[in-house]
């Protein structure tokens, strides 16, 4: 068997368990507001409007945004609970996505349960009053049994609707089985990516029958198979459910979502576990999640960038230089956030504007002073956050930078957008593998507008004097060098033979023992 | 003469007083009083839109009127909770409303089992209501689909008649039925009128029906009555203009059939 299916295999137990536990969850509550809703909107038709329309407005929300909503408002709603009560939950992870796809269910059951009781013969509805049912006596022994046959046929489609939505609740630290496709996205394992697909079709398709088989014995009335149908599902769940050994590790390590980030956290729950500590790992959360997780004690430990950090957290729109950046950083962090900067890794990822060598040579171009002189014939290729950063406007400033073209690309297309030549410069990382990969070259930037970008490691308050976290980060602050990291990148970005990100750690790990000296 | 005994003895059993009834501008059924006696069948003819269903809809509060109250037995309507009321009050209309989901048994037994009969009870009773409408005891598992419109009224009769209520109150039942199916379950339902001591009051535009089946004939028009008496007495000349006009039809169907028959005898 191919090395990378068997590494997707061994995760399977753990991301179908957490997929299924996940959907089940939303599938349940989503059932029931539905019904509610439903019945409500059957009452009272000037609360079917409304109902019906949010529901469809809901629908039309993309899934991911959907997801990402949740977690500010639960945030918010989390520090209120912590004034109020003294107590906060996890805004990370299963709640945002428990509601997310909970919303996400909804529009098919109160759609078709509403249909499905409006439709009946009203002579069906008179005689139920006429020999003297109570209303709720006709909704539960007339109206839902009519119904139901149009109600399983929306509980089939908010399944399969749902169980495919789950995918996006990775990047709120959510496990499921998104983190093959989001994971795999990312260090171009396309193996990874078509498992994970496959195996939430799978998934969607397996409960679909179970479903339709439970549809039909509505429809035909035979009672068998309902309960086969029911007992197959609730089987599922209840072993999707059990609770699983490594649920409650001692240390989370997070990680964003991309090539460095999984090297990175796979690096640090390395050294966590060679201090003897246990350690899981959140991968693929969303850049701005990561901290903000961090902040809230739902990840002990990641690694992030000072310019980043500086530009949106910090909300700064001013480029000091390298060293005082750090040090203000550190102050801040410390004083309104209460986390510690545990220290600069040693090297850079900043964004710096790249094109292909060929390309830049044969345009004469070597700085950004020279793009923007030749800029308004150019297309700028950026990642999904560049643009949206305070020193896009100051970079377009200093240089006075005007393009014939922009285009957003998730950062992976990005590389091979300018290597294929669909776009001329990008917005790539210095510490990329993909940028020796793809025979680039960094612009110089003489007038010092992009922001430093130095790799470090920030501790949530909860471990700021951990001395296990503390003596398993110490070997890395400042020792690793921008060339190897690049390298490890290189490893798992590179073209022909990839490694798994976990192996590039295991050889980032030996590198520096080796040039440390044991 | 009236057939009826006379006032003193007589029961009041449905009353109306002053029952007005509108949806939105129009009035459908205006300032309405009507007396029903024990044991009497009383049939309410008129044209679409006079107001008779909707006045024998405000009988077991299908439909509330706007002002005017109506008494069983003597004790307004809006006494207890309506569908209390309903389980005391056989209904049966046009359209059936048959349960699709539920057997026969189950349709005919439902009122019953919200009253909390035993299942035996209701099984027996079932069993008794089956041959009372004349159909066959094998047809208690079957479903309504697959039964035919005059078999699925003498489902709805049974239906009506399950909980032994002592007021019927019927909305053209056998409307839909063709001729000989609804001539035979009138005759077969007058009967169980008779045995059963039952109170009926029936809406049709069918005024051959009313005057062959009913006691007493009320007719209505715009919302309110403009004839009440024996079939006989509005047969015969009556001074409104617009009963003498609905009478006619079958006056002149009668004479006619009279004449064939005469005709026939002679021949």
């Amino acid at each position: 068997m191919d090395e990378r299916v068997a590494a997707a295999w061994q995760q399977l137990p753990l991301y179908l368990g957490e997929h299924v536990a996940l959907s089940a969850a939303a599938m349940g509550l989503g059932l029931t507001l539905s019904l509610l809703f439903a019945i409500a909107a059957v009452r009272n038709r000037y609360v079917r409007w409304p109902v019906l329309t949010l529901a469809s407005l809901i629908q039309t929300i993309p899934g991911l945004a959907l997801l990402a909503l949740f977690y500010p408002l639960l945030l918010a709603l989390s520090a209120l609970s912590e004034q109020w009560f003294g107590r906060s939950f996890s805004a990370l992870g299963f709640l945002p996505s428990l509601l997310a796809l909970t919303l996400y269910s909804m529009l098919p059951v109160i759609r078709n349960g509403v249909t499905g009781i409006l439709t009946l013969d009203p002579a069906i509805a008179e005689a139920a009053r006429g020999v003297g049912m109570t209303d709720w006596q006709r909704l539960l022994r007339v109206e839902l049994p009519l119904a139901a046959p149009m109600l399983m046929a929306g509980v089939r489609t908010a399944a399969v609707w749902v169980i495919g939505a789950a995918t996006l609740s990775t990047p709120v630290g959510q496990t499921s089985l998104g983190n093959y496709i989001f994971a795999g996205l990312q260090v171009q394992n396309w193996v990874s990516v078509l498992f994970g697909c496959v195996a939430a079709a799978g998934l969607a398709l397996i409960v679909d029958q179970l479903l339709a088989l439970i549809e039909s014995g509505v429809v035909r009335r035979r009672p068998v198979r309902i309960s086969a149908g029911a007992f197959v599902l609730l089987a599922g769940i209840a072993v999707a459910a059990m609770p699983r050994s490594d649920a409650d590790a001692s240390y989370v390590v997070g990680a964003k979502s991309f090539t460095e980030q999984y090297i990175l956290s796979a690096l640090i729950a390395e050294r966590i576990a060679a201090e003897g500590g246990e350690a899981t790992r959140r991968t693929g959360l969303g850049s701005a999640i990561a901290f903000t997780a961090l902040a809230a004690g739902e990840i002990d430990i990641y690694v992030d960038y000072s310019g980043t950090l500086w530009a949106n957290v910090m909300r700064r729109k001013d480029i000091p230089p390298r060293a005082q950046l750090l040090a203000e950083l550190r102050d801040w962090l410390v004083r309104e956030r209460g986390v510690r900067l545990a220290g600069a890794l040693g090297f850079e990822n900043a964004y710096a504007f790249a094109m292909r060598r060929d390309r830049a040579a044969a345009l004469g171009i070597a700085s950004i002073d020279d793009l923007a002189a030749r800029a308004r014939s150019l297309t700028l290729g950026a990642d999904f956050e560049f643009l949206a950063r305070p020193e896009w406007p100051a970079l377009r400033d200093a240089y006075g930078l005007v393009f014939a073209g922009r285009r957003e690309f998730e950062s992976t297309f990005m590389y091979d957008a300018v290597a294929t030549g669909e776009v001329d410069v990008i917005t790539a990382f210095s510490s990329d593998g993909r940028i020796a990969a793809n025979d680039l070259v960094v612009l110089a930037d003489p007038r010092g507008a992009f922001l430093p970008y130095d790799a470090i490691v920030l501790i949530s308050a909860d471990r700021v004097d951990d001395p296990l976290l503390r003596r398993a980060i110490e070997p890395l602050i400042d020792a690793i060098p921008v060339e190897t990291m690049r390298q490890a990148n290189y490893l798992v970005d590179g073209r022909g033979n990839p490694l798994p990100p976990v192996a590039a750690a295991r050889w980032l790990s030996e590198h520096l023992a080796a040039r440390i000296g044991p | 003469m009236s057939a009826s005994p006379p006032a003193s003895n007589r029961q009041r059993i449905i009353e109306l007083k002053g029952v007005s009834r509108a949806y939105g501008a129009i009035r459908v059924v205006h300032n309405l009083n009507l007396v029903v006696d024990a044991g009497e069948f009383v049939a309410i003819v008129g044209e679409s839109g006079s107001g008779k269903t909707t006045t024998l809809k405000t009988i077991n509060r299908l439909l509330e009127p706007d002002s005017g109250e109506v008494l069983i037995d003597g004790v307004p309507t809006h006494a207890h909770p309506a569908h209390l009321l309903r389980r005391r009050i056989g209904y049966v209309f046009q359209r059936i409303g048959l349960f699709p989901h539920l057997s026969v048994a189950e349709n005919i037994g439902i009122t019953p089992k919200l009253l909390g009969w035993s299942s035996a009870h209701i099984a027996a009773r079932v069993a008794e209501l089956l041959e009372l409408v004349n159909l066959p005891q094998g047809f208690a598992g079957r479903r309504p689909a697959e039964l035919s419109g005059g078999q699925r009224q003498r489902v709805g009769v049974a239906r009506a008649l399950a909980a032994r209520p002592w007021i019927m109150l019927m909305d053209e039942p056998f409307g839909a039925l063709d001729a000989v199916t609804r001539d035979a379950l009138g005759a077969e339902y007058r009967r169980l009128h008779e045995r059963m001591h039952l109170t009926t009051l029936m809406v049709t535009h069918d005024v051959l029906e009313a005057v062959l089946l009913a006691d007493r004939v009320v007719v209505m028009r715009s919302g309110s009555i403009v004839a009440d008496g024996a079939p006989s007495e509005l047969m015969n000349d009556h001074p409104e203009e617009a009963v003498r006009a609905l009478m006619d039809m079958p006056r002149r169907q009668a004479l006619r059939v009279a004449a064939l028959l005469e005709e026939a005898t002679r021949g």
